[in-house]
């Protein structure tokens, strides 16, 4: 079970407490009738999927509730950092290389 | 290839068993193939085999980063059903289901398939109402599936807990006589020793590392750790690593990859009979015949390519199994594992060309890619020889996610994901 932490908590919790929310920085068309076929794809349903560093969105579902971001490694499953949400993706991150 | 047979076996005892030969060669790689598969997990030598068997290519490389069958054809739970509800995937899993019967035959390799009954349980109305919604789509498109009432379900497999008194009570029951399993190792080593056989070449511990595009865009080759190979068609069936493969041709994929974990009990004495499967305490179960429970879990929450998956995943399985069958509550588990399966957003697969010409992909098996190995392989090979899908996989493209046209089996599928 990993355990995550919640920048809002500040605190460490075991994963139970919080639930995946998919790839982030995905931005919302701010008119999504008006998207083409091929944005609205992109937007629903393209995931870059990484073998090594992702930025996905985390809920503190049965602590805070709120959303925020993290960056994991999906090879080791170890975090690298967490940050709130509406925060710039990070550019440069601790720890890892490139 | 040597064919097996009781005459073979007769004559090996006869002389120290010293006339057996390798199952399938490993050759040195060619510079140049007519296809290039990549994986060689049973898909992808499925395809192989069919692309020389039914298309006459023999032409053909397999590429395998790690060893022949070490993904996740050797980590499923084996079980096999074509209880599906669209046409579309009634299609292809039914066309799979009528392959495995007769496929130890087909290829002179026992595949152990054993047609002992998927049943799946209903424990509330919810429940009553989509698996008889299933029985009668199943019908519709002639496929077996009957309705037991929790009796007939303990007559059926008699270890199951139907009293009214479970937390999760069984109320009814959908069955697949002709569902079952297989031996999931022997169906990657029978595809391998035919295909083999007939000029394909099989190279293991040799990770594609890149797809090499011509100016106009077509697939040229593939770079890989043991050098460049050439190919004017590349069909990627890389399971947990298809898109990691399709990002290297360019091309970004509706898929994500999760963990899944299966775990196997000590042997024991033969007790359950069939293929027992529970989507709302969410548990599977079935006994091989070496005599270990194999219990199927389900996907972390995160994308992760570990190979492993968290603990707690397992003992939810575990409560739920105590649940449907008590009496295994004090038995020990001997081991279990993770594979990485890719899950599109609509739960069904693609087989299909891509916008790359010459390159075909079949990907998104997600949780359940066993029990259509033999249909898969089958119709990608078609896919590749004509350039051009089968009717059984057209609807299974890549664009459908573009024009809305989904094969929803994540509603409707009947197991929970």
């Amino acid at each position: 079970m990993l355990l995550i932490r919640c920048p809002y908590c500040e605190e460490e919790r075991p994963e139970l407490e919080f639930r995946n929310a998919g790839e982030a920085h995905i931005a919302r068309s701010v008119n999504i009738a008006g998207e083409t076929d091929d944005d609205f794809e992109k937007f629903f349903f393209i995931r870059s999927n990484p073998k090594g560093i992702i930025y996905e969105r985390w809920r503190h579902m049965h602590g805070c509730a709120r959303f925020f971001n993290a960056v994991r490694d999906t090879v080791t499953d170890k975090f690298v950092m967490t940050y709130k949400a509406g925060e710039p993706k990070p550019s440069k991150l601790p720890g890892v290389a490139k | 290839m040597k064919k097996y047979s009781v005459f073979a076996i007769a004559r090996e005892a006869m002389r120290g068993h010293k006339g057996w030969e390798e199952q399938w060669s490993s050759p040195e790689p060619r510079k140049e193939y007519d296809v290039i598969i990549v994986g060689a997990g049973g898909h992808g030598l499925a395809t192989a085999y069919y692309l020389a068997t039914v298309h006459g290519i023999t032409n053909v490389a397999v590429l395998e980063k790690g060893w022949l069958g070490g993904g996740n054809t050797g980590r499923n739970t084996t079980i096999i059903r074509s209880n599906y509800l669209y046409d579309e995937s009634a299609g292809i899993y039914d066309h799979a289901l009528k392959l495995w019967d007769g496929l130890s035959q087909e290829l002179n390799y026992n595949v152990m398939y054993s047609a002992r009954g998927v049943m799946m349980l209903a424990h509330n109305v919810h429940d009553v109402q989509v698996l008889k919604r299933h029985v009668h789509a199943n019908r519709l498109n002639g496929i077996d599936n009957e309705w037991l009432s929790p009796e007939q379900a303990k007559e059926f497999c008699p270890p199951l807990n139907t009293s009214k008194d479970a937390r999760y009570p069984v109320v009814g029951a959908a069955l697949q006589r002709r569902g079952g399993t297989a031996r999931h190792d022997a169906v990657a080593w029978g595809y391998a020793r035919g295909a083999s056989a007939r000029g394909v070449h099989i190279v293991q511990n040799c990770e594609v590392t890149g797809v090499k595009r011509a100016a106009n865009g077509a697939v040229m080759g593939v770079d890989t750790t043991r050098g460049f190979i050439g190919a004017k068609k590349v069909g990627v069936v890389a399971a947990g690593h298809s898109s990691v493969i399709m990002n290297m041709a360019g091309v970004r994929m509706p898929l994500e990859s999760y963990p899944l974990q299966a775990l196997v009990s000590e042997p024991v004495k033969p007790v359950v009979p069939c293929v027992v499967m529970s989507n709302t305490v969410h548990a599977y179960i079935s006994q091989s015949d070496k005599g270990e429970l194999v219990i199927g879990a389900g996907t972390d929450q995160y994308v992760s390519y570990s190979q492993t998956g968290g603990l707690h995943i397992l003992q939810h399985t575990l409560d739920a199994i105590c649940e449907m069958f008590p009496i295994f509550t004090r038995m020990k588990m001997l081991r279990s594992w993770g594979g990485i399966v890719d899950v599109t957003p609509d739960r069904s697969p693609i087989l299909a060309k891509t916008p790359v010409p010459g390159l075909y992909v079949n990907c998104g098996w997600g949780t359940g890619g066993f029990k259509a190995t033999p249909g898969s392989g089958h119709v990608f090979a078609h896919t590749i020889a004509k350039d051009d899908p089968h009717p059984i996989n057209a609807p299974f493209t890549i664009e459908r996610f573009r024009t809305g046209r989904l094969i929803d089996e994540a509603a409707a599928a009947a197991v929970a994901h």
